[in-house]
């Protein structure tokens, strides 16, 4: 069992306040994944949980023992560091071996330990190389298996895979989330990459200027942003924004005016929402398609051909930009011009303070786990 | 010629110019000890003449030369090895656990060597009175390792910055105690660098003699001392002066000839990154 409990923690750099009070509570064995704009104070956070960076105010708890000032080493707690912080003069088998060798474990169950992990990470062949004779990949994984060595309650990742190329981290991305399965462990990683937030998490922590935006399931972030920051985090190309105008507001759905005239009904709560009022209506790249009366018109201005999609960057009538996810095998072509047709049931409204209008319906998947949940072992 | 090519060319030739102007007094001094004593004030300066050791054996006769060497290397290598030890813990805090202060404390530092030492002179002389410490071994390490202290910490806080932070984080998450992380992962990897902080230490004590001619007599006394005896009380000797110079000079010499490649190591770390 490891639960990890924050409570109102904060962190002041001096007069500056870069953790603003955050509460967040992460189950036993959770993949949970922090994510945000560089500068969010995501990598404080969990330097924070680590030990490495002192706690101004709140309590950090785990198994519901209060862990604020328990030095690193005994918060049960593994860390990977970006930059993999290996011992550049040790050798393989010494780099993962040394926090046993620190705790005073005798060299021949050392030494088990180490080949266990090293197996379980296909560095067996490796074990006697140093740091410098590796690849990026074999470096990351000998980080990995320091962590592994000491079966540690937490294990711990600070943007782990941002440092290697595209191929690799799509790869070490799916021997992570085999890593989690296996180990059966609670994990935290800092990540701004939403794909990897998306694909690996159980949970997502979007955090901005040091607050937590929203917490939640990857499905339930992606259909239930709860405001306009986590709407176009979440998503790859970007949610599109375009201003409207309450028309009429009605107990299961909201009509709105586009400044192209046209009129949409949203299915959101009525809230309170008047008509008049200006709103944002959000909308993704892949729930809007091309057809002949669509309510927005515009001219293409760029066209990107990823094979499968096809993505196209356009230009309303009005001026503003829209990413419009289409078809793979279209030919629309530069300077075309097209007419785009929205769904309404896949748009989200947001207030003028950027918060969202709750749906009127949950969306069925927005609470699923990315892995089916596992019996107690 | 291509430009690149010049370039090159110019910078060997100033680079060699330079060296020859640092070596000219060395290889002059050497070259005058195997003269005799009216060759050696000759006007012109003579370039070719028959070489003599006659110099060499009248400074040995004068002098025990040994006494004087073994003070050298006993009081360099014991001032060298107190101001490291002094100096790591203080480096390792000031480069990793940084306070407001510790810019200010480093300069100040370093500004204590900018005040002459003649300005101590006498409080310095009267506690060695009081304590029993003149001409002894042991007071003139603690002189050469107060001496060379700010330079140390200097230094090793230019290493140890060097050494990436997350090395040692991740040391304090597998466990390591302070001392464990400074013993088994900042000073194995910062070793270079210590080295050449030590071979400085060392060069300056050997080199030092304000200190060692008023705080030394005959017992403890080093061998800038020893050469000081060949300036009096006859007047000048240049030819002796030199031998002794010569043979006070050559055992660093070749020692560093030997640590060259670690010395220029360790003071061109981190620039050529």
């Amino acid at each position: 069992m490891s639960t990890i409990v924050l409570k109102g923690i904060q962190k002041n750099y001096g007069a500056v306040q870069v953790i603003k009070g955050i509460d967040l509570s992460i189950d036993d064995r959770e993949f949970c994944v922090f994510v945000g704009p560089s500068g969010c104070g995501k990598s404080t956070l969990l330097r924070m949980i680590a030990g490495l960076e002192e706690i101004t105010a709140g309590d950090l708890m785990i198994d519901g023992q209060r862990i604020n000032d328990v030095p690193p080493s005994e918060r049960g707690l593994a860390m990977v560091f970006q930059s993999y912080a290996l011992y550049p003069h040790m050798s393989v088998a010494d780099n993962m071996g040394f926090s046993l060798r620190l705790a005073g474990v005798p060299k021949e169950e050392r030494r088990a330990k180490v080949a266990e992990a090293a197996r379980i990470l296909h560095l067996d062949n490796l074990l006697d190389r140093k740091p410098k004779e590796l690849s990026g990949g074999q470096r990351q994984r000998v980080a990995i298996g320091r962590a592994i060595v000491r079966k540690p309650k937490v294990f711990l990742f600070d943007e782990p895979l941002s440092n290697l190329d595209a191929s690799l981290r799509v790869q070490m991305r799916i021997e992570l989330a085999r890593l989690h399965d296996e180990l059966a462990a609670t994990m935290i990683y800092v990540t701004h990459d939403q794909i990897e937030a998306m694909t690996m998490a159980d949970k997502i922590v979007v955090l901005q200027s040091g607050i937590v935006e929203q917490a939640g399931t990857p499905l339930e972030l992606y259909h239930h942003p709860r405001n306009q920051f986590v709407a176009g985090f979440i998503g790859s190309p970007k949610m599109n924004f375009l201003p409207a105008k309450v028309t009429a507001v009605t107990d299961t759905a909201t009509t709105i005016a586009l400044p192209s005239g046209a009129s949409l009904d949203i299915p959101v709560r009525a809230g309170g929402q008047k008509v008049g009022y200006a709103v944002t209506l959000g909308v993704r790249p892949e729930h809007m398609r091309l057809a002949g009366e669509g309510e927005l018109l515009g001219e293409v201005m760029v066209v990107e051909r990823l094979g499968g999609e096809t993505f196209l960057y356009t230009q309303l009538n009005d001026g503003t930009m829209l990413i419009v996810q289409a078809d793979g095998e279209i030919p629309t072509g530069v300077h075309e011009r097209i007419s785009i047709k929205l769904d309404p049931a896949a748009c989200h409204l947001f207030d003028g303070e950027g918060l969202a209008i709750e749906r009127m319906e949950r969306h069925p998947l927005a609470n699923l786990r990315r892995l089916p949940t596992r019996k107690a072992s | 010629m291509h430009p690149k090519t010049r370039e090159r060319l110019v910078l060997t030739v100033v680079g060699w110019l330079a060296a020859g102007l640092i070596f000219f007094p060395i290889f002059w001094m050497i070259l005058t000890s195997f003269k005799t004593e009216v060759e050696a004030v000759a006007t012109p300066p003579q370039l070719f003449f028959t070489p003599t050791l006659e110099n060499y054996i009248t400074v040995r006769e004068r002098a025990d030369y040994v006494h004087f060497a073994i003070n050298s290397i006993v009081i360099s290598v014991g001032a060298t090895l107190l101001a490291t030890l002094i100096a790591v813990p203080a480096a390792y805090a000031m480069a990793f656990f940084p306070g407001k202060r510790t810019k200010d404390l480093l300069l100040w530092m370093l500004s204590t060597k900018m005040m002459p030492a003649v300005g101590v002179l006498i409080p310095i002389y009267l506690l060695f009175r009081d304590t029993g410490a003149i001409d002894t071994r042991w007071g003139l390490i603690v002189v050469y390792t107060l001496m060379n202290l700010p330079i140390v910490v200097w230094m090793l806080y230019t290493f140890f910055k060097e050494v990436p932070k997350d090395i040692l984080e991740a040391g304090r998450m597998d466990g390591a105690k302070p001392k464990q992380e400074v013993w088994m992962l900042l000073l194995p990897l910062s070793l270079p660098g210590i080295a050449s902080t030590a071979l400085l230490s060392i060069i300056l004590c050997w080199n030092e003699a304000f200190w060692s001619l008023n705080l030394t007599t005959s017992e403890a006394a080093p061998l800038t001392t020893f050469i000081a005896s060949f300036s009096a009380p006859e007047g000048l000797f240049w030819a002796k002066l030199s031998a002794a110079s010569t043979i006070a000079i050559a055992p660093i010499l070749v020692f560093g000839w030997m640590s060259q490649r670690q010395l220029v190591r360790g003071l061109t770390f981190g620039a050529v990154k």
